[in-house]
């Protein structure tokens, strides 16, 4: 964005044509410097490759009727729901947090702001640990559902969500809370001027301003929540239809059958590569 | 915010490696002139044993028990699932020597000429674990075929689940269980945290528990005995070494410690 680099660095094409429409095109004209390209690449080979290791080791004779297999269908459908389900919860609870984060100061908020992010450091089985401990049958939560709701929630399929939930939500606040502070705050501050309510100002101006920033978060949250295990496993279980999602099915077979942990590995990377990419045109709308 | 946060995600796993570390360093003594060529030599001072989750406590203990009787001596382990353990062997892992949980997961090493003839050093049996209180006042295992009672098992994919059905084969029984844990750690915590009302564990892992779960042994768990096989690796990169740690396992001072920890002289 500064106009002083060029002066500074010996960059091997200036930019021609004293910026012509900066809104237009956010690409920076003239050859890229290898400095930046070279790592760039190694990068890229190295998150790729292992997805084109799973791709040579693929048993693809027996594919087809791998992938008939009943099993492997359950486990699909279970995974796709719990995500979905999972980053509806996260954005419902979320997007709030990384409002009151970015928005409304108050005593203890860089602290608060550390804890949101406490399930990515934490080892997600630790996090399942946790849960337990908290909503689990004698958790200190938990052993008020049951009391009061006959509510349990480890081993059914709220358990994989609320699970899920909580490692991905990290993701959307962050995401989301990062918007919020590189919105305009002149837009909302004008339309309070204008006799808007603080409510009225988040739904009609700053929501759609951080929208991308939304959408990122969680395709991010989702992604998190859809190749979510350990947490998982831990929390709700593992029994096949109730909580086994792909994850833990790939591996299970991956102690007796490489293979088909390889199969329901693609399974799993396919169908979410391609919900995925069909979003990001139609909803995300970045280039 | 960013960089905020980032000092933070920096700075918690810093001070937890820096935590650990420092448990680990103080016990070593400084190396002796002597011993110091040796190692420098091409690092035959450390055998490296991938052992079967359920020998965690024991195996550790007999490493100790090796470094003291081989001094400049470091025993390595890596506990896992022996499935897994099997697979890091055949894909290259560098290991001396390979303890499984099952025939089957040592056969799968075998099988690709990685080890030598395996030697079955224990043998391990199930029992009914119940939470201290026993809430679902389970006696025996028919009990478990109640509908009202919640009951982890392992994974058949894995040895303690392979063992469980087996046993509830030989009884006749059918049981719905809630969950099937990825090994048998996992299935144990589940009925130390109190979540399920009961659980089919080895016996070693009711008294490796050290009395948080209740042990119930039963008729059924004869015809699932699990063997646990032993053997050094083709390949390893410790040689005598590694035969010598066999041995101690092998050995009346190797037993005594297994058999402590709850499992049976094959």
């Amino acid at each position: 964005m500064s106009s002083s680099v060029p002066e500074q660095v010996d960059l091997p094409g200036p930019p021609r044509g004293s910026g012509g429409r900066p809104a237009a095109s956010r690409e920076v004209s003239g050859r890229p410097p290898w400095m930046l390209v070279l790592p760039a690449v190694v990068g890229l080979a190295f998150l790729v490759l292992p997805l084109a290791g799973l791709l040579i080791r693929a048993p693809w004779s027996t594919l087809p009727q791998r992938l008939a297999e009943p099993q492997v269908l359950e486990a699909l459908r279970l995974s796709l729901v719990c995500a979905t389900v999972a980053t509806a919860v996260c954005l419902l609870l979320g997007v709030p947090l990384a409002w009151l984060l970015a928005r409304v100061s108050f005593p203890g908020r860089r602290l608060v702001r550390a804890l949101v992010t406490v399930p990515l450091v934490l080892p997600p089985v630790v996090g399942g640990v946790a849960l337990l401990l908290v909503l689990g049958r004698r958790g200190l939560v938990g052993q008020w559902l049951e009391a009061t709701f006959g509510v349990t929630l480890p081993f059914t399929t709220m358990g994989v969500i609320v699970a899920e939930a909580f490692v991905a939500m990290p993701f959307l606040v962050i995401s989301v809370e990062g918007a919020l502070r590189g919105a305009d705050q002149r837009f909302e501050e004008a339309a309070a001027t204008l006799g808007a309510s603080r409510w009225t100002v988040f739904r009609r101006v700053t929501l759609p301003l951080i929208m991308p920033g939304v959408a990122a978060g969680a395709v991010l949250c989702w992604a998190r929540a859809l190749g979510e295990f350990g947490a998982t496993i831990t929390f709700a279980g593992n029994f096949p239809g109730t909580t086994r999602t792909m994850p833990l099915a790939v591996y299970l077979a991956l102690e007796t059958d490489p293979e088909a942990a390889i199969v329901l590995s693609l399974v799993l990377l396919a169908v979410s590569v391609i919900i995925l990419a069909s979003l990001r045109d139609r909803w995300a709308n970045t280039p | 915010m960013f960089r905020r946060l980032s000092r933070w995600a920096i700075a918690l796993p810093v001070a937890l490696a820096l935590a650990g570390l420092s448990g680990c360093g103080s016990g070593r003594p400084a190396t002796s002139s002597a011993s110091a060529p040796a190692s420098a030599a091409g690092g035959a001072e450390e055998v490296t044993v991938f052992a079967a989750a359920s020998l965690t406590g024991t195996f550790t203990e007999l490493g100790k028990t090796f470094e003291a009787a081989h001094p400049g001596t470091t025993v390595k382990f890596n506990f896992g699932s022996s499935a897994t353990l099997a697979q890091q062997i055949t894909q290259g892992a560098p290991a001396d020597v390979f303890a499984a949980a099952s025939p089957a997961t040592m056969k799968t090493v075998t099988d690709a000429s990685l080890a030598g003839s395996p030697t079955t050093f224990v043998r391990n049996k199930l029992q009914i674990a119940l939470p201290k209180d026993n809430p679902a006042k389970v006696d025996e295992l028919k009990d478990l075929a109640d509908p009202k009672v919640k009951v982890a098992l392992c994974a058949e994919q894995v040895p303690c689940g392979a063992a469980a059905v087996k046993a509830l084969d030989a009884a006749g029984l059918k049981i719905t269980p809630v969950t099937l844990e990825q090994d048998v750690k996992a299935t144990l915590t589940k009925v130390e945290l109190g979540e399920v009302d009961a659980a089919l564990v080895y016996t070693t892992d009711v008294i490796a528990s050290g009395g948080k779960v209740t042990g119930i042994a039963f008729p059924e768990a004869d015809q699932a005995i699990n063997d646990y096989p032993i053997a050094t690796l083709a390949k390893a990169p410790a040689g005598d070494l590694a035969r010598q740690f066999v041995d101690l396992v092998l050995s009346p001072q190797g037993r005594d410690v297994l058999t402590k920890a709850g499992f049976e002289a094959p």
